[in-house]
């Protein structure tokens, strides 16, 4: 009999568990996988370098493209790099604005990876629910900036304005009327702050209704737990961060460690997992979803306390209203300069990192003294992360690569950048 | 009617005549069947969309009814590739292998009392004989595409279809057992009398396992490891486009059909009524007294209230991954059904509980 042989398969780009572009090719005898080897670059886009050729603010909607399940976040990381090189500081409101919202993306973010971690593995019941309440939140960027995800609402000085006063509504149409409509419109009477103030009333039910589905089931446990496991020691020396860390029972995490914007005054937990496998990671982000929701309670309430100026009043670095543009000479020249030249930034260097929902993700710019970045590096956790593959897959089978991928929580936007 | 139909056809030869009642019996019930398969793919979209709070297909025509037509339509004029390094001849034989024993095993099917198309004794040996053989068109086609993704479908299939074969063909031991019988109208009259004399009773147990192993055999989820689609993309189907494509899916659903069918027959009293127990002798002389009679109507709702479990099932659960469901195969339900046909035969020698008189 001939000796059966190793095979090569070609996991990707085309597959429905490949998140977007990966390709991994694979060596298996049977089912067991020997080697995975991740090709990436699929998905490049030269946003490093296309940022140097602009203006500062004119890349912020660059960082949206990046991780696009997390927009927000990867502002945030850029504006604070520009910030840190210009040494400003935003007014506190816009610091709650930026917390509150980075707690927004996260559980988008999460509820994106549960869905499709959820697919992966079979449970395709827990997906539809989680676009249910993620619909909620892609309401609240529409609200508060006019789109649904790439939103460049945050700019170096501030937010770009305040939050509206009134929610949008659905509006009567052919496939919406009557109860249903009304349904629907129900908690979006007041403003954007009622309607976030309602959805983290909501949200911890929801979170239960997914645990249902997955926590205790069986079937969910014998495809997670065991699978993927990375101890504390080699998480660490594999640069994991963010859920993979903290899944291996190390509770690092930057709005912690290194308190950014106003998480210092925020009272949350970090959760931590023991075993460091699949499930414990599912365990973590699941935890995460409610401190998540606890953080934006706790904004809300200080947001409606304290209202105030929600960017720095400089128009050197942020522009004049409009109103004001049209009828004072300075302030036009203000607006001309600054949608044209942009601002310029002082030479130097600087490392700005944010508690991603995937781990940390970092800006470092080297500015030389003029309107544009002279360079920009983007630090994205899942790079690490997916490097780490080969040996989190290796000794398993083939069902158990689509939940490492899963645990991991892969979006190429950053991978590929 | 059979009779009826022998009259009416007397005019022809004889062998003409019996190829022409025979086709008259099973042209009907194949044409309910295909038209039953389109609306359970209608049906498990709908279910399972309200389950997962969304609407579900409602455009092509009122409330959606339509759309498996359009399903149909769309399949039938699509291109069926065939690539170019598969055995060509198997690539196409292969659909026809799991849709053929599907709808052939419904002949020994027990329909209202006193009624199958070919009522023979080896009823059972029939099934059993049969629903092993539409295996074979899933590893075919896995082989016969030349991919390796299919392949692995294939081989996935292989390995469970021995797993559960077995369980259940012990299953059916214990229901043969019970019923004293191979002949599926016999096994169901063993069940006259009430729900409570119905052999899900004594047998649950092998209830259990033979409806799991069902869902298995049907590859359906949590089961659906030759066709994980988030694994191995498609599976075994991988390479089928257009008509070919369409039958594995037909097969899938009428192998569903006939799961939910044959789990009905065995443990869920076939066509019996379940009012027909003496709690619901008031129903006697009402307008409901129809309810009491055993029909094909009480056939009918026992399908689909089996067909609704398997659409539950895929609706809640992750799937296994391959290794765990030979583990289930082998370590739990074999031996399970091995035990309970142990306890069933001392009962029986001893004439103990409900087998006295069924035994």
């Amino acid at each position: 009999m001939a000796e059966f042989q190793q095979f090569t398969l070609n996991f990707g780009p085309q597959h429905p568990a490949a998140h977007g572009v990966l390709r991994l090719v694979l060596e298996m005898d049977g089912e067991v996988i020997q080697k995975a080897d991740p090709h990436i670059g699929l998905l490049h886009r030269g946003t490093e370098k296309l940022a140097e050729s602009k203006p500062y603010s004119q890349s912020i909607g660059y960082m949206d493209r990046l991780d696009y399940v997390s927009m927000m976040c990867n502002e945030h990381g850029y504006v604070l790099a520009i910030e840190k090189l210009l040494g400003v500081k935003p007014p506190p409101r816009a610091q709650y604005i930026r917390v509150m919202f980075d707690e927004i993306t996260r559980i988008l973010n999460h509820l994106l990876w549960l869905g499709c971690h959820g697919l992966d593995i079979g449970a395709m019941t827990v997906f539809l629910y989680c676009f249910r309440e993620r619909e909620d939140l892609m309401d609240c960027y529409e609200a508060v900036s006019g789109t649904r995800m790439h939103a460049t609402y945050y700019r170096p000085g501030g937010v770009y304005r305040d939050l509206p006063d009134v929610m949008p509504k659905y509006q009567e149409s052919k496939w919406r009327s009557g109860a249903g409509l009304r349904r629907l419109n129900d908690n979006r009477g007041g403003s954007l702050l009622d309607f976030i103030e309602d959805f983290t009333e909501r949200f911890p039910a929801c979170i239960d209704d997914y645990e249902t589905l997955l926590t205790d089931n069986r079937i969910w446990k014998q495809r997670t737990v065991n699978i993927g496991v990375v101890t504390p020691e080699r998480a660490m020396q594999l640069g994991f961060t963010g859920p993979m860390l903290r899944g291996s029972g190390i509770a690092w995490d930057l709005r912690k460690k290194q308190p950014y914007e106003v998480y210092a005054d925020l009272d949350f937990d970090i959760p931590v997992g023991v075993n460091g496998d699949c499930y414990d990671r599912y365990l973590v982000r699941m935890e995460e979803l409610r401190q998540s929701n606890r953080i934006i309670r706790q904004c809300v309430n200080w947001l409606r306390a304290n209202p105030g100026p929600v960017t720095v009043d400089d128009h050197k670095l942020v522009p004049p209203s409009r109103e004001q543009m049209k009828g004072d000479m300075e302030s036009l020249i203000h607006h001309f300069k600054l949608f044209t030249e942009g601002y310029t930034v002082p030479a130097g260097e600087a490392y700005a990192a944010v508690e991603h929902p995937k781990g940390e993700f970092g800006v470092y710019l080297v500015a030389d003294g003029t309107n544009k970045p002279f360079r920009v590096k983007v630090r994205a956790p899942g790079f690490p992360h997916l490097a780490a593959m080969d040996e989190m897959v290796r000794g398993h089978m083939l069902p158990d690569v689509v939940a490492v991928i899963g645990t991991q929580d892969i979006v190429f936007g950053e991978i590929d950048r | 009617m059979i009779a009826w139909l022998n009259n009416f056809l007397g005019f022809l030869p004889d062998p003409l005549r019996i190829l022409a009642v025979i086709v008259a019996q099973i042209l009907p019930l194949v044409i309910v069947l295909i038209l039953c398969v389109a609306f359970l793919t209608y049906i498990e979209r709908k279910v399972i969309g309200y389950m997962q709070n969304r609407i579900g297909p409602n455009r092509v025509g009122p409330r959606g009814w339509f759309q498996p037509f359009a399903d149909v339509i769309k399949l039938l004029v699509k291109e069926v590739v065939v690539p170019s390094r598969a055995n060509r001849f198997l690539f196409l034989v292969a659909p026809l292998l799991s849709i053929v024993p599907a709808l052939a095993t419904w002949a020994v099917m027990p329909l209202f009392p006193g009624y199958a198309i070919a009522d023979i004794d080896a009823g059972l040996l029939y099934i059993l004989a049969l629903t092993s053989l539409s295996i074979y068109g899933v590893i075919l086609a896995g082989w016969a595409s030349n991919s390796k993704y299919a392949f692995l479908g294939a081989m996935r299939s292989a390995a469970q279809m021995v797993a559960y074969e077995i369980a259940m063909g012990f299953a059916l031991v214990g229901v043969l057992m019970a019923g004293g019988s191979l002949n599926l109208g016999v096994i169901t009259e063993a069940q006259s009398g009430g729900f409570l004399s119905w052999f899900w009773l004594p047998l649950f147990p092998l209830f259990l396992v033979y409806f799991i192993s069902g869902v298995a055999e049907t590859n359906r989820a949590p089961f659906d490891v030759a066709e994980g689609e988030s694994e191995i993309v498609a599976g075994f189907h991988v390479e089928y486009s257009g008509v070919a494509f369409a039958i594995f899916f037909l097969a899938e659903y009428a192998n569903m059909i006939l799961i939910a069918g044959l789990t009905a027959v065995m443990f869920f009293g076939g066509w019996h009524s379940f009012l027909a127990g003496s709690w619901f002798m008031f129903l006697d002389g009402t307008p409901l007294w129809f309810l009491r009679q055993p029909s094909l109507l009480w056939l009918c709702a026992k399908i689909a209230f089996f067909l609704f479990c398997f659409l539950w099932l895929r609706a809640t659960f992750p799937r296994y991954r391959y290794d765990q469901i030979m583990r289930l195969g082998w370590k739990v339900f074999i031996p399970v059904t091995l035990v309970w046909i142990m306890v069933e035969g001392v009962m029986i020698v001893a004439q103990v509980g409900p087998w006295s008189s069924g035994g």
